[in-house]
């Protein structure tokens, strides 16, 4: 890893282990805004990482955001860092200004003639706290066109995912925003897929660590859980969902910059990380019994965030029809070379 | 906890010239096998094969020139296993040479037996076979009992060693025998020997496996004698010796990559019936095949970089086997053909013959449960 990575690392965990509590996770779960870990994150300038230079951020790409992302799946900090990055990435690809401030990312919207934006955004992450809401939509030319509407004084449905995490629906009826084109060949679904990738990647580090030093604490019969094969093992299954998950996104972040086809490899990693989060989820709640049942216990924080996030942007299946769809019609000689040239 | 690495590693442009070489060979020198043979990829013998191999520098690819090796790196060596697998080409006569064997001797071998050996089997014309299972003595490695005993100038060999792939055809085993017995410690007191194959009290007795083929085998010892400089490394240094060849074993693209036919037959004939049902299914395992191969192309970085990948071998290795296993399952479901041996389609043979092998994928190399027992013990819970 570059040392700039290493960095990045140091000093997002730093920062999150400083500021996410479990008390901040679970008073941000009542609708409490963290506002000293927000006004951190901003001073650290990670919100604009994956910002241009010319807007005033660090102009990283998706292998240095994979750093934050994991991180932020790891601690459950409950923020749209991971939408406010890709808000700002997505502005800076057309050359648009970043504001600070929380931003967040809309689908389910059209761009009209005029430059207005109409459609009914539902799931909209944190919409009610973001001042700017940011679409990759088709404009008249048929480029996808890099949509940037502030959304301070909208009315929203205010809305919840099973993470408790804000998912408001906004109904645009003709707004006049501004948009430019960009040069991105993928829309929302593929990059809100990866950012939802980078952060269960990370979700799926922490119930590994969490769950082998549960069972390392934990005694029953006498011993510690840890040291019944049967729990060993399920654990190492879990080690090797959480290794091929991360592993995944990094080849995934690491290419979507220069592949022709980064649907392919977003495809790949949705598919694969939301099936290493179905086996996971159920064996780290298996290993810590009731209390990890219980609200108290925090292992929920993060589960239950990986349970919405594998939700959004395309369920793995849905992705994984669109790969198998292209495998067959590329044809059985094509595979491999495919496959390869990633 | 920072136990498994699996960075994403970038093959270099030297490896990726050599895939077009390789692949420009392969097509070429596999039109006239058929799927059904090449599904047996690294348990395919075929020793003319090998040499013609051995002729382009594919075998030995990282051993240094003075051994007949080549000097190349671990990244290229990936590619061509890699490309060899995938097309299922016959690489099953010197694919343990090639993996272990020449390397534990790079590692724990003498000058001597370096240049005895090292030399032909670069030119894929020394084969090698692993004599480390015994009757008695399969996970628990350590429990094996065949003795070898000092005597003059060598050691007097006896007992048995078992599934031993391809000890028909080798020409060396590199054995493990037992020569002290400490009963508080069963690590200690084992050594790794060079066995010349031919020598006299060596009985090799095929044993046909379920799919009809016989590529293992039982060998008898009896009375067999083992010259001094036939000994590998240190005597009683062979339980970490065998350690560091299993990683070797354990850490290559075969261990996802045996039956990859599977996939492409299936595609084809999904293809050819123009089913789109299927499609979810068969892009869940492009994923799972897309990711296993980052994987296992980061391992080889970690083997360039000379580290010792033992942990994340054996999660590759696991869930290689797990999406093995499946295959034949997937493909029984999703294409409706009947597996059959000897006639019917290529689709069908090749089913036929993975329905059947897969499941000794989680058994050979090291089972599942230990596989997950060493990734435990990597955890900290062991
Ligand atoms: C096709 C094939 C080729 C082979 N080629 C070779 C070869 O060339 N050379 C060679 O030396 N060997 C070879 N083997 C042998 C292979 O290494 C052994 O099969 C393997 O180590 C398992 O030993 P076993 O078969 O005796 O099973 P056992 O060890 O008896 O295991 C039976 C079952 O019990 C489980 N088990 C055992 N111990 C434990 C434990 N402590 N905890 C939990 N579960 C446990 C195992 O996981 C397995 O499921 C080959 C095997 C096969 C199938």
């Amino acid at each position: 890893m570059s040392e700039f990575r290493n960095i990045l690392g140091e000093t997002i965990d730093r920062l999150l282990a400083d500021h996410v509590t479990k008390e901040i996770v679970q008073k941000a779960e009542e609708g409490v805004w963290p506002k000293k870990l927000w006004s951190a994150l901003e001073e650290n300038g990670l919100t604009r990482l994956m910002a241009g230079e010319e807007q005033g951020g660090a102009g990283g790409s998706w292998g240095d955001a994979l750093v934050i992302l994991r991180a932020q799946g790891r601690y459950a900090a409950p923020v749209p860092l991971a939408e406010t990055m890709v808000a700002a990435w997505l502005l800076s690809q057309a050359g648009l200004d970043v504001p600070d401030g929380p931003l967040t990312l809309l689908t389910g919207v059209t761009l009209g003639k005029e430059g207005t934006l109409s459609g009914t955004a539902t799931h909209v992450p944190w919409g009610h706290n973001a001042v700017l809401g940011v679409a990759l939509v088709p404009g008249p030319d048929g480029a996808l066109h890099v949509v940037a509407v502030p959304l301070a004084g909208l009315k929203m449905g205010l809305e919840e995912n099973i993470a408790r995490e804000p998912r408001d629906t906004i109904i645009f009826e003709g707004h006049a925003v501004t948009s430019a084109p960009c040069d991105l060949t993928e829309g929302m679904e593929t990059w809100g897929a990866l950012m939802r990738s980078g952060l269960m990647a990370g979700g799926l580090d922490y119930l590994l660590n969490q769950s082998v030093e549960y069972a390392n604490d934990r005694k029953q019969f006498g011993k510690p859980i840890g040291k019944f094969q049967a729990v060993q093992q399920q654990l190492a299954v879990l080690a090797t969902q959480a290794a091929a998950a991360g592993a995944i996104a990094g080849h995934a972040c690491e290419r979507v910059g220069e592949a022709d086809d980064p649907g392919f490899e977003v495809a790949v990693a949705k598919t694969r990380i939301d099936e290493a989060v179905n086996m996971s989820t159920s064996i780290a709640h298996q290993v810590h019994g009731a209390i990890g049942f219980t609200y108290e216990h925090g292992l929920h924080l993060v589960t239950r965030r990986l349970w919405s996030w594998r939700a959004e942007y395309g369920s793995g299946r849905s992705w994984a029809a669109r790969l198998g769809r292209q495998a067959i019609e590329r044809g059985a000689d094509n595979l491999w070379t495919d496959v390869t040239a990633r | 906890m920072q136990t498994f690495r699996f960075d994403p590693c970038r093959l270099p442009p030297e490896a990726e010239a050599l895939r077009g070489e390789v692949r420009a060979f392969l097509s070429d020198a596999l039109t006239d096998i058929p799927p059904v043979i090449r599904a047996q990829t690294w348990s395919g013998y075929d020793p003319e094969f090998s040499k013609k191999l051995g002729a382009k520098g594919w075998i030995g690819m990282t051993w240094p020139k003075k051994y007949g090796g080549h000097e190349r790196s671990a990244l290229e060596r990936y590619v061509m296993l890699e490309e060899m697998l995938a097309a299922g080409a016959p690489v099953g006569a010197h694919w343990i040479g090639d993996r272990q064997s020449g390397q534990l001797l790079l590692r724990f071998g003498t000058e001597e037996q370096r240049q005895l050996i090292l030399p032909k089997a670069a030119k894929g014309e020394l084969l090698f076979c692993i004599g480390m299972s015994e009757p008695d003595s399969g996970s628990d490695l350590a429990a094996a009992r065949t003795k070898a005993e000092k005597t003059d100038g060598g050691w007097t060999v006896n007992g048995t060693k078992l599934w031993t792939s391809n000890a028909h055809n080798a020409h060396y085993m590199i054995a493990l025998f037992r020569t002290s017995l400490d009963p508080d410690n069963r690590h200690a007191g084992l050594t790794q020997f060079l066995v010349d194959m031919k020598t006299p009290g060596i009985t090799i007795r095929p044993i046909k496996d379920l799919t009809g083929n016989a590529h293992f085998n039982e060998v008898v010892f009896e009375d067999v004698f083992v010259p001094d400089n036939m000994m590998v490394g240190e005597e009683g240094n062979g339980w970490t010796q065998v350690t560091a060849e299993l990683a070797f074993e354990r850490s290559g693209p075969e261990r996802y990559l045996s039956s990859f036919l599977l996939l492409t037959e299936l595609i084809r004939e999904l293809g050819r019936t123009g089913d789109t049902s299927a499609d979810a299914e068969i892009g869940r395992l492009v994923a799972h095949l897309v990711t296993l191969r980052q994987m296992s192309v980061s391992i080889a970085g970690l083997l360039e970089a000379g580290e010792n990948p033992i942990q994340e071998a054996s999660v590759v290795k696991d869930l290689g086997a797990l999406f093995e296993q499946e295959l034949p399952v997937k493909a029984h479901e999703l294409a409706g053909v009947e597996p059959m041996l000897g006639t019917g389609s290529d689709y069908a043979q090749v089913l036929g013959f993975l329905t059947q092998a897969s499941v000794s994928f989680s058994l050979r190399g090291g089972t599942r449960e230990i596989l997950r027992g060493i990734i435990a013990r990597g955890l900290g819970l062991r």
